[in-house]
């Protein structure tokens, strides 16, 4: 067996945390490797000491049989190392060229480092089927040709071993299988390729082997063809879970919340929302899919009054809301909407402030507060007390700030919050960003309930398989306008992942 | 990437952490008095006492604590919002002008019981409209409050000048200042109040200014911590964009804050003028507006610990006299280099000692769980 990297018995702490514990990983030369864990498991920590940004505290890294001690990223890149962040680090405002030179300009001028470079970026290009224009900017390239640029920067050194942190969170379904093609394609001239994910499904696909990680300890190494989703998702979570929502079939009523012709121009002039038309029925769930930054976000917020829409207007249970009204989110909540932000860091939550004033924001000038004019802190801390424990938020500690909770608690946090209010329309945005597998089953299935006693729900989310398996009709978004709304029961990826793409369906439901 | 270290115990990080700031504060400036060749902890001791034993010391200290508390309250309540108020200096003169105006204007026809409160008044909503222009600026203009607020102290400083050497100069004065205020708006000295009481202490300027600051404080505990203003205003500080989800209007609470923020910094006044000189002089906020920042600073923005920064720093102007009194070669400047130190050291470097005590505390406290699952 030829070995490309491996580890032995690496351990890192970061205080109390133990982040990484007693590590031990073997790659092959040429292979796909996967490493699948939730949130937390300590993924994220393993690769930044493999690529030298973290120091191990005790163990060894071997790099094509030969022990080495990485101390930065500069070191790993040179023994052939290469990493693409899960946020792509590039300048929008340079070059794919100017971009792939960062780092190795070369000299005092920039023209010997740029022949060097050019020839180098067309090389991988025509070798790995990379293609992307060299002098095109990259603020004029899709998600997808950065990340190829991406790629072509982590493997200009030569690299022997690349890294993907979550490589296909911003891809359409037919963008990521270019990059398995491409991932392929390096695998068969011999580079170890290893792809972090916590969707099984690819690492059902593409991977060679596989890792299971567990709260900071290696659970088990698999052959990806003698193992089955279901004993991952075990060895992820450590129990049985359930991967398929049971979802019994809508009895969809009134028309609660619908937008007519609905509109959205940024203070910049630039249409980010346009003619959008939908309506939600009592009880039951509109999915809306889309690649990201194809005016989910802008959608959400202009719904729940976080932007003022610029023309159409707006139904939310029988109230008109129209451009000229200049709604804030008060007023919508006031109407009887509830909003489970995209971002709960950003929106949702105030990670300074303890957990039981979370559970009131947006509702501090109701009787949650208290009924006087002061707060009542007895109130608040039996309201937070109570939700936690119907929520099942860990650990119920009303005092604790929010920013010490796991983000599958923090979730819950907004969700008992904006739940509990029982809204007659729900705004849900990303329910599981960043939420562990066991999480997710829970707020799938609040989801569900909240959905049969009637609750007209809107739900956006990039995950193409949530969308899925809970949306009884699914709108599907681009570049801000309105593809078409298909029924989910008819809805397959080829069919959403075209019209994701901006193909419309002439079969709307 | 440096490993992050334990988190600092809450009693370590209020109680012991100050303490050793102060603490690595006075060694410095002890080094420099030695330097200059006095003895350091002498000059300690004559500061103390200065400060806290001589008679009337303590009522000089307390006076000054009156201002430091008053415009430390001022930062530390526009710090709530994230706002910093760098404009106590000039929200405080303005504030003196609106309390003369209160004198003058109604307080001649008035008994005391209605005349103080109109003055204090006075002081307080002049104050905050010095504070709530710049307010107004940042929420609906983004103009950068830092900027607008200094920008204030120069306006505020140039006006007072304007109006005590033309309109409001006393007939007949040759320096800048008013006329007496009106005697039933003038607050009454601490040594006057209590001797009805049966209790004697030294006449000093101590006023009834400092149960006005104190009762500051008890209103600015209750309205950050247990109102729904507070709770917007700690919220749009701690994160806009949550706020504005949550249906907080964000400028409205920007604009009432630095409101609230400037009648604060505008009730320095009701110490420096109504009680202590009776009429409006030049510059009388002396640098208190600014000193406040400091102690909002070491106070972490909470009115207990403002008490505390408020007396350190009161004790520091009364005990630094004392210095330049007792001591040839030490001068008053003394006092503002170790100001200076202690803001250095609980301002600037506030972290410096906090890892390794942090390490420290950690090895001997048996570890436990982390709160987070």
């Amino acid at each position: 067996m030829n070995t490309a990297l491996e580890l032995k018995n690496v351990s890192k702490s970061f205080g109390l945390v133990k982040a990484n514990k007693n590590i031990n990983l073997a790659v092959e030369a040429g292979s796909i490797h996967g490493i699948i864990g939730e949130n937390g498991a300590g993924k994220s920590t393993l690769m930044n000491i493999i690529y030298g940004m973290h120091r191990a505290d005790s163990g060894e890294i071997h790099f094509g049989g030969q022990h080495v001690d990485v101390r930065s990223s500069a070191d790993a890149i040179e023994h052939g190392i290469g990493m693409v962040h899960q946020h792509f680090m590039l300048v929008p405002t340079f070059t794919v060229l100017e971009n792939v030179m960062l780092g190795t300009e070369g000299g005092l001028m920039l023209r010997d480092g740029r022949g060097a470079a050019l020839e180098r970026l067309l090389h991988l290009s025509e070798t790995y089927n990379l293609k992307v224009d060299p002098h095109a900017l990259v603020s004029d390239l899709n998600v997808g040709q950065r990340q190829r640029v991406e790629i072509i920067k982590a493997l200009k050194g030569g690299a022997k071993v690349l890294i993907l942190d979550e490589p296909t969170g911003v891809l359409t379904p037919q963008e990521a299988d270019q990059l398995f093609e491409i991932l392929k394609v390096l695998r068969d001239d011999g580079v170890s390729v290893l792809l972090i994910t916590h969707k099984l499904s690819e690492i059902m696909d593409i991977t060679d082997t596989v890792s299971i990680m567990r709260q900071g300890e290696m659970v088990g190494h698999r052959k990806t063809s003698e193992t089955s989703p279901q004993e991952l998702a075990e060895l992820m979570v450590g129990r049985e879970v359930l991967l398929e929502v049971d979802r019994k079939p809508a009895k969809p009523g009134e028309v609660r919340f619908s937008a007519k012709n609905l509109g959205y121009t940024n203070a910049q002039g630039v249409v980010e929302l346009e003619d959008i038309n939908f309506e939600v029925r009592s009880g039951e769930i509109l999915g809306v899919a889309g690649v990201s930054g194809n005016g989910q976000t802008q959608l959400m917020e202009t719904l729940a009054g976080m932007r003022h829409l610029t023309s159409g207007s707006l139904n939310i249970l029988g109230t008109e809301v129209t451009a000229a009204d200049q709604t804030d989110p008060r007023i919508i909540r006031d109407l009887g909407v509830g909003h489970i932000p995209e971002d709960r860091h950003t929106h949702g939550l105030v990670l300074n402030f303890e957990a039981r004033e979370n559970m009131i924001l947006g509702f501090q000038d109701t009787g949650l507060a208290g009924d006087g004019k002061l707060f009542d802190y007895t109130a608040i801390q039996k309201n937070c007390e109570d939700k936690m424990a119907h929520y099942d938020v860990r650990p119920p500690n009303p005092r604790l700030n929010a920013k010490n909770f796991s983000g599958g608690n923090q979730q819950k946090i907004v969700i008992a919050r904006e739940f509990s209010a029982n809204p007659g329309v729900l705004l849900v945005g990303q329910p599981t960003r960043g939420v562990d597998v066991g999480a997710i089953e829970f707020i799938h299935k609040q989801l569900l309930e909240l959905r049969d006693a009637g609750c007209a729900i809107l739900l956006v989310s990039v995950e193409l398989d949530e969308i899925m398996s809970l949306s009884d009709r699914i709108m599907v978004l681009c570049d801000g306008q309105n593809v078409g709304i298909i029924d989910s029961a008819k809805a397959d990826r080829q069919t959403l992942g075209l019209m994701m793409a901006g193909q419309r369906q002439e079969a709307a439901a | 990437m440096s490993t992050p270290t334990p988190p600092l115990p809450r009693w370590a990080d209020l109680i012991l952490l100050p303490i050793i700031n102060l603490f690595a504060a006075f060694f410095i400036c002890g080094l420099i008095v030695l330097a200059i060749g006095e003895n350091p902890i002498e000059a300690l001791g004559v500061m103390i006492k200065g400060a806290f034993v001589y008679s009337g010391g303590l009522g000089y200290t307390l006076f000054y604590t009156t201002n430091y508390i008053f415009t430390g309250l001022a930062v530390a309540l526009a710090f709530h919002c994230m706002m910093f108020n760098i404009g106590g200096e000039g929200q405080a003169l303005i504030g003196g002008l609106g309390a003369a105006l209160a004198s003058f204007g109604l307080g001649v026809y008035l008994p005391a019981p209605l005349a103080i409160p109109l003055a204090v008044l006075g002081a307080f909503i002049a104050g905050g409209i010095w504070g709530v222009i710049p307010g107004y600026l940042q929420a609906k203009r983004g103009s950068h409050i830092v900027i607008t607020t200094i920008m204030f102290n120069f306006l505020a400083a140039s006006l007072m000048v304007y109006l005590l050497a033309g309109p409001m100069l006393e007939a007949g004065q040759q320096s800048p200042q008013t006329a007496r205020l009106a005697e039933s708006t003038l607050l009454p000295k601490m040594a006057d109040m209590l001797r009805p009481l049966g209790i004697n202490i030294t006449s000093s300027p101590l006023n009834a200014s400092f149960l006005i600051a104190l009762g500051a404080m008890a209103v600015f505990y209750v309205l950050v911590w247990h109102t729904r203003l507070g709770f917007n205003i700690r919220s749009v500080g701690q994160n806009q964009e949550a706020a504005h989800y949550a249906g907080i209007n964000v400028a409205r609470t920007i604009i009432i804050t630095m409101a609230i923020s400037g009648g604060f910094a505008g009730l320095l006044a009701t110490n420096e003028i109504l009680g202590f000189n009776h009429k409006v002089v030049l510059n009388f906020t002396a640098g208190y507006g600014f000193t406040g920042i400091a102690v909002a600073l070491m106070g972490r923005n909470h009115p207990i610990g403002i008490f505390l920064a408020a007396l350190l720093f009161g004790a520091l102007t009364q005990g630094g006299g004392e210095l330049d009194f007792e001591f040839q070669s030490i001068t008053r400047e003394m006092v503002l280099l170790i100001q200076g130190m202690i803001i250095l050291f609980s301002g600037a470097l506030a972290y410096m000692f906090n890892p390794p005590l942090a390490r420290m505390i950690a090895k001997f406290v048996a570890p436990k769980d982390p709160a987070n699952g």
